[in-house]
């Protein structure tokens, strides 16, 4: 598939809406903004790259997408649902139907074999233990790893243990598949295993994926780039075409 | 079944602390049954106890007689339904170890005032009524000594006989039976006719007496009438109810259960403080874990019932290990303590109140990491990591 025909496969249906979010914290008596009025829309299908220096806000917007943080104002329109208006449980219950996590460090329970940690979310399900078993049999082939489903984490490799996180990820068939730095912990080759991947995910199984990274080569994975710098979109918003 | 796993799995992370923990849990259980049994064996008297049932012992102490003539004079006040006496015998068989309790009794009389706990076969009884030097005893001393109807068994008393000797021979002639568990089945019974004109001394006198009241609501009455009959004379009564005089004479010893409640609060108050620093300890390794598991879209319900079940986990897995090693200890020592604490038991009621105190003492252990993880908060969380 080249860059151009998988480009195609972003519909015109908009996932995600951000009008006017703003995101300040308390620091003693004092509010730092992290966030300040910002607007995107991002279609289902794209693969967003988050990209920015320390401190430009990208892991507070991808909480926020994530449902793990509630702007202080601003509408956060995902899938049609205000997340801004959610309650915490209202918020715990979306993040279990509708988004999957890949973080950094993996964040595996080490005390769970891969299958069973892949089986994790599905116990939020009313997935009968067959139909759960049968589920995590194809996230692990779908990511590579059927051959390793008794292992422990501390069995696995890095590069192992990702994917058996982005196998968590997507085993309950989320709409929206969020990386915050997947590759930051791993070597190159292993890293670009892991992007190869994460793009074969959504061209080949239309997942939206927004991913912050530091790391332009990660990026150049994506559809799309976005730049932020001081809590603020670059460009007023404008995304750049990552070369596939 | 996934959950269940997912538990001892994280109870098996650190496997030295956890191993730890269980055995100071399991310590405190095993301190407990052990203690609280004793207790109960020791306040057993004051449980099995009549209620229509009054015992006078001399003011002064039970170990000073009472005149003879005191039984007539009782059994005729009002209210009074049956009257019966005791002597203790104390003596011991072949050696001083084996001990266990020898009551002189009027033997219709007896069995009839203690009909609701203890039975002789007619034939049996008649035997025995027929014979001075019968004696008629419990499955326990049967079990203990192999002794058998017809055996002839030479005790060393308390009391020496006329001649001098202290060795008193007597035939078994029945084996009373009893017809509730917690009844005393070491007891030997022999005749007040033939001890009181066999024993040197201290003749004509009683060890205490036993009243059967008509009515168990005139109890009190009947007691305060006793007494008064007595009063200003040289061998005053003390009246109580038959379990008030168990409790009084367990207290002999000191008040066990009091003695008992206080370690008991003293181990579990510092187990306390213990697993509650472990339990605190293991959840702050984990709070990155347990943040995952709410970005993942477990409710802080859940994880907090998730981090309080583990707690509770580790309590009856200690404790039920303790209660039963309790359970096996205490099975062992009924046998060989059977004549000096007859009823020594670990009840199936204790083991309930066991489970319960396991169950508190989760909660209390895992209410404060629990309560973090209700309140966690998935964003500070994940920054630790």
């Amino acid at each position: 598939m080249t860059a151009l025909e998988s480009q195609s496969l972003v519909t015109d249906e908009l996932l995600v809406q951000l009008k006017g979010i703003a995101k300040l914290y308390k620091k003693g008596k004092e509010q730092v903004k992290v966030l300040s009025n910002l607007d995107l829309d991002i279609h289902r299908g794209d693969f967003l790259a988050l990209m920015g220096p320390s401190g430009s806000g990208k892991t507070t917007l991808l909480n926020l997408l994530g449902g793990l943080d509630k702007p202080s104002s601003g509408e956060l329109i995902i899938g049609g649902q205000r997340l801004d208006q959610m309650s915490s449980s209202q918020l715990t219950k979306w993040r279990a139907r509708h988004v999957g996590f890949i973080f950094q460090f993996y964040n595996l329970m080490p005390v769970l074999t891969a299958e069973k940690n892949v089986e994790l979310p599905l116990l939020l399900t009313n997935l009968s233990s067959k139909e759960r078993k049968h589920h995590v049999a194809a996230a692990l082939e779908l990511v590579g790893l059927s051959n390793r489903a008794k292992h422990y984490p501390s069995e696995l490799s890095g590069g192992q243990e990702q994917r058996v996180a982005i196998a968590r990820a997507l085993v309950s068939d989320p709409d929206l598949l969020l990386c915050d730095e997947p590759t930051g912990d791993l070597d190159r080759a292993t890293a670009d295993e892991i992007l190869a991947l994460l793009q074969t995910l959504n061209q080949q199984q239309q997942k939206t994926i927004i991913m912050v990274t530091h790391d332009p080569r990660a990026a150049d994975h994506a559809r799309h780039i976005l730049h932020m710098d001081k809590g603020a979109l670059v460009n007023d918003g404008r995304t750049t075409h990552a070369e596939h | 079944m996934y959950y269940l796993q997912f538990l001892l799995s994280n109870l098996g992370r650190k496997k030295v602390r956890t191993i730890l923990t269980l055995l100071s849990i399991m310590i405190a259980f095993l301190l407990f049954g052990l203690l609280r049994s004793l207790a109960a064996a020791f306040d057993q008297g004051a449980e099995i106890a009549g209620e229509d049932r009054l015992i006078s012992i001399n003011k002064i102490s039970l170990i000073q007689p009472l005149p003879e003539a005191y039984l007539a004079k009782v059994q005729a006040l009002d209210g009074v339904d049956k009257a019966t006496s005791a002597n203790w015998f104390g003596g011991y068989y072949q050696e001083a170890k084996n001990q266990f309790p020898q009551f002189p009794v009027v033997a219709d009389d007896y069995f009839d005032i203690y009909s609701n706990m203890i039975s002789l076969p007619p034939e049996q009884m008649k035997a025995w009524k027929s014979n001075r030097i019968g004696v008629v005893i419990g499955e326990g001393l049967v079990k203990r000594f192999n002794w058998k109807i017809g055996d002839r068994i030479p005790l060393i008393g308390l009391f020496p006989r006329e001649d001098g000797s202290t060795t008193w021979e007597f035939v078994v002639e029945g084996i009373y039976e009893t017809k509730s568990k917690s009844a005393d089945v070491n007891t030997m019974l022999m005749h007040y006719d033939y001890f009181d004109e066999a024993r040197q001394y201290a003749k004509g006198t009683l060890g205490w007496l036993v009243i059967r009241v008509k009515d168990p609501k005139q109890a009190v009455q009947v007691a305060t009438a006793v007494d008064a009959l007595f009063s200003n004379s040289p061998a005053e009564t003390k009246t109580s109810s038959e379990k008030e005089f168990a409790k009084s004479f367990a207290k002999q010893f000191g008040d066990i259960g009091l003695i008992t409640t206080l370690i008991l609060g003293a181990v579990f108050f510092t187990m306390l403080l213990v697993a509650g620093n472990t339990m605190a300890q293991s959840f702050r390794e984990r709070i990155p874990e347990l943040a995952i598991l709410k970005t993942l879209g477990f409710s802080d319900r859940a994880v907090m019932i998730m981090v309080l079940m583990e707690a509770i986990a580790i309590s009856l897995i200690g404790g039920l290990a303790g209660l039963l090693l309790a359970k096996l200890m205490i099975t062992g020592a009924a046998v060989s303590m059977a004549s000096t604490l007859p009823g020594l038991n670990l009840s199936g009621v204790m083991m309930l109140v066991g489970v319960g105190l396991m169950l508190a003492f989760g909660v209390l252990t895992g209410f404060i990491p629990a309560l973090q993880g209700l309140r966690l908060n998935i964003v500070t969380a994940l920054r630790r990591r």
